[in-house]
């Protein structure tokens, strides 16, 4: 059999791929860029496309599974938040054809604005979640997502975290499943989530649940690995591959399907050992569960709830054994780090230069230009998630009147402001704001690695198509002021920045200039 | 299991140079494991990437005191990983600067005893002077597979089996001088 090393967003898009999977979207985000930028270099034969957001990924995918065919829609742990609307009413509707999604959780924040623990959407959403520890079960699980999505009728989420996602191992490569697409069969009690349908379509996932809950428990996803019967470990994705490198003689329990959980084989394998212990990342999903069931066990009290685990942190928490490190400390001066920053000539340096100058409150938004929060610039003073910075600019000035607006701007990428900067702008104008909104235009995604999106004039499949013109969406959403600029002439930025601040009325300026590292 | 740690700075080819290991540990049939650093790196960050290849590996990640090898591309990056280092392990270390960001603005000073330091506290370390090297084989890009090809003495591969994985990983214009570069490193004296 053929082998090949693969990361595990490789070994995700190999799945896809094997599983016959049609339609694929996603909206750019670290850690899981690489499961569509895979399956667009590698398997062409499955439609791929970047989405605006991860809210329109998540229900084109679902409009490709209603009609039948096999969709995956992809996405970090923050974009299923803007994902969340569709998710957990097309968890009512179910599927056509297999319908999963891929949400890749980032422990420790590498690249995020938070760790939160993807886990509790899956309960909260009623849709089963099967969690991979290696490339290789990152292919395994994908493929058999799509084949639980159309057994249960439910949508199904593939949970990966940095760790997994950015991981090489070796993975079996098996040849594509043919799966023809479906046709689509109109069911309005189905697919129409009017309130008289939504009641009993909720009883039915119900029942669902119960049969997803007999397959946990009888699956091999969930499995005992017997050993010593002194301490057992429940454990599950990357956690589960340092238990058993630093636990090499207890047994083991490792979830697999982490939702709905495998009630009797949790008490099988309780049962069967002296002490019990939940070694997880992040929140204490499992361990609650376990002792929601009745049974004590050890878990958050010994292993962090911040930030990801490594085999020296479980070592240290099971066996009591430190990882000091056995060469001496260098000490005789500090070791300069290498923080991350605006490369030289970023179009962005020109424009928080500018900001900084003016000593303007700056909203900020997710993407490099965060970076100008940190010295030299310091010139970004709030941040949250993408699009916010328009809605809290608006808010500042509702909260002081608009004296607040002539000493802030907010600012936001392109592709951050066609995700989700525009509805907020409209708010701005609508509910009479008069600030200041500079758009960051480097022609791409630049942070997670120059992603094509609708004013790029190219798709993630590189076909030609319509070039948005950000110009014109912002005039129809009512601003009547706008002006597009090249922010490497800092003196006239500065002029149009000191004009458009001080203009009592809303104003977009497109600070236009490409990113330095694209071609 | 043996394990490995890469280290260097965006844009040096770490990646490369683990992928290229992983390859020829798999097609001489051990298992393989990686784990790699993304997103933010590529913004001027420090890189490393951990190899583990054996009968079984479990974890992608290298617990410290276990690695047998740090190759760094360069001189400081080595001190991030040392504490990293098994107490029989090897530093492979390339005498190149890349000054910080701290370093480039005068804010902080490069250290200038790295060398001596580790010369006295580390058991067994080499310090490369790869610069005649690349000047021989034209690019500088190739540094990832000279440091590959001085790590190569220290491993069971053949020559033969080294070759072949990168002939399987770099593009085809590429692959000659890269086994020229990877060549020289492993005549390194």
């Amino acid at each position: 059999m053929e082998k090949k090393v693969l990361l595990g967003n490789e070994a995700i898009a190999r799945g896809a791929y094997e599983a016959g999977c049609h339609v694929a979207t996603a909206y750019p985000g670290t850690p899981s860029t690489e499961i569509l930028e895979t399956i667009a270099r590698d398997y062409r034969d499955i439609k791929s496309q970047w989405s605006p957001n991860e809210k329109v990924a998540l229900e084109v995918a679902a409009g490709a599974s209603v009609a039948g065919g096999r969709a995956l829609a992809a996405m970090k742990h923050v974009g299923l938040n803007v994902a969340a609307d569709p998710l957990f009413t097309f968890s009512y509707t179910g599927v056509n054809g297999g319908f999963v999604i891929i949400n890749a959780d980032d422990p420790s924040a590498w690249s995020s604005q938070n760790e939160q623990d993807n886990r509790h959407l899956a309960r909260a959403a009623k849709v089963p979640m099967l969690e991979p520890s290696s490339p290789q079960e990152c292919k395994d699980f994908t493929k058999l997502a799509f084949e639980l999505s159309e057994q249960f009728d439910r949508p199904v989420i593939v949970r990966i975290t940095t760790r997994i996602a950015h991981s090489q191992g070796i993975v079996e490569i098996l040849p594509k499943d043919n799966v023809p697409v479906k046709p689509f069969v109109r069911n309005f009690q189905k697919y129409v989530m009017l309130p008289v349908h939504a009641r009993p379509r909720h009883v039915f996932i119900e029942e669902q649940h119960k049969k997803l809950k007999d397959y946990s428990n009888m699956s091999s996803l969930n499995r005992i690995e017997w050993g010593g019967k002194k301490r057992g470990i429940i454990t599950d994705s990357v956690a589960y591959q340092y238990v058993k490198e630093v636990c090499p003689d207890d047994s083991v329990l490792k979830i697999g399907m982490v939702w709905p959980m495998p009630d009797e084989k949790i008490r099988e394998f309780a049962a069967g050992v002296e002490k019990l212990c939940v070694v997880e990342e992040l929140d204490p999903f499992i361990e609650d569960y376990v002792k929601a069931l009745g049974i004590p066990c050890t878990g958050k009290d010994i292993i962090p709830i911040c930030f990801e685990l490594t085999p020296e942190i479980v070592d240290q928490a099971l066996n009591g054994k430190a990882h000091p490190g056995k060469y001496p400390k260098y000490d005789t001066s500090p070791i300069p780090p290498r923080p991350p920053a605006l490369c030289k000539g970023c179009p962005h340096g020109f424009v928080f230069t500018v900001l900084g100058k003016l000593d303007l409150n700056v909203n900020g938004d997710i993407g490099c230009y965060t970076l100008a929060a940190l010295p030299p610039y310091s010139a970004m003073h709030t941040q949250g998630c993408m699009g916010a910075g328009i809605g809290m600019h608006l808010g500042m000035e509702k909260a002081h009147g608009p004296e607040m607006a002539r000493k802030s701007v907010a600012v936001i990428g392109d592709s951050t402001f066609i995700h989700s900067g525009i509805t907020p702008l409209i708010d701005l104008v609508y509910n009479k704001g008069t600030g200041t909104v500079i758009i960051l235009d480097n022609r791409g995604t630049a942070m997670t690695g120059h992603q094509e999106h609708p004013a790029t004039g190219h798709t993630l499949m590189g076909e030609e198509t319509h070039a948005l013109d950000l110009e014109m969406l912002v005039k129809a959403c009512g601003v009547k002021r706008v002006v597009v600029t090249d922010p490497k002439n800092m003196d006239e930025f500065e002029r149009i920045v000191r004009e458009e601040v001080a203009a009592p009325e809303p104003s977009v300026i497109i600070s236009l200039r490409k990113c330095i590292l694209m071609k | 299991m043996k394990n490995v740690i890469f280290a260097g700075v965006g844009g040096q080819g770490v990646i490369l140079a683990s992928k290229v290991l992983m390859e020829v540990a798999m097609n001489a049939g051990y298992d393989v494991k990686e784990s790699e650093v993304h997103g933010m790196a590529q913004r001027g960050g420090s890189v490393d990437c951990n190899v583990r290849y054996g009968d079984r590996v479990y974890s992608p990640l290298i617990p410290k005191e276990e690695a047998d090898f740090i190759v760094s591309l360069e001189l400081l990056e080595v001190m991030r990983k040392l504490e990293y280092l098994a107490p029989d392990g090897k530093l492979i270390v390339n005498r190149e600067k890349v000054d910080p960001a701290p370093v480039q603005t005068g804010a902080m000073q490069y250290p200038s005893d790295l060398e001596e330091w580790v010369g006295k506290n580390v058991k067994n370390a080499i310090f490369v002077d790869t610069d005649p090297i690349l000047k021989e084989v034209g690019t500088r890009k190739a540094l990832n597979i000279v440091m590959l090809g001085i790590l190569s003495r220290d491993l069971e591969f053949t020559e033969a089996q080294w070759e072949a994985a990168i002939k399987s990983l770099v593009k085809e214009k590429f692959v000659e001088m890269n086994l020229k570069a990877f060549k020289m490193g492993r005549d390194y004296k």
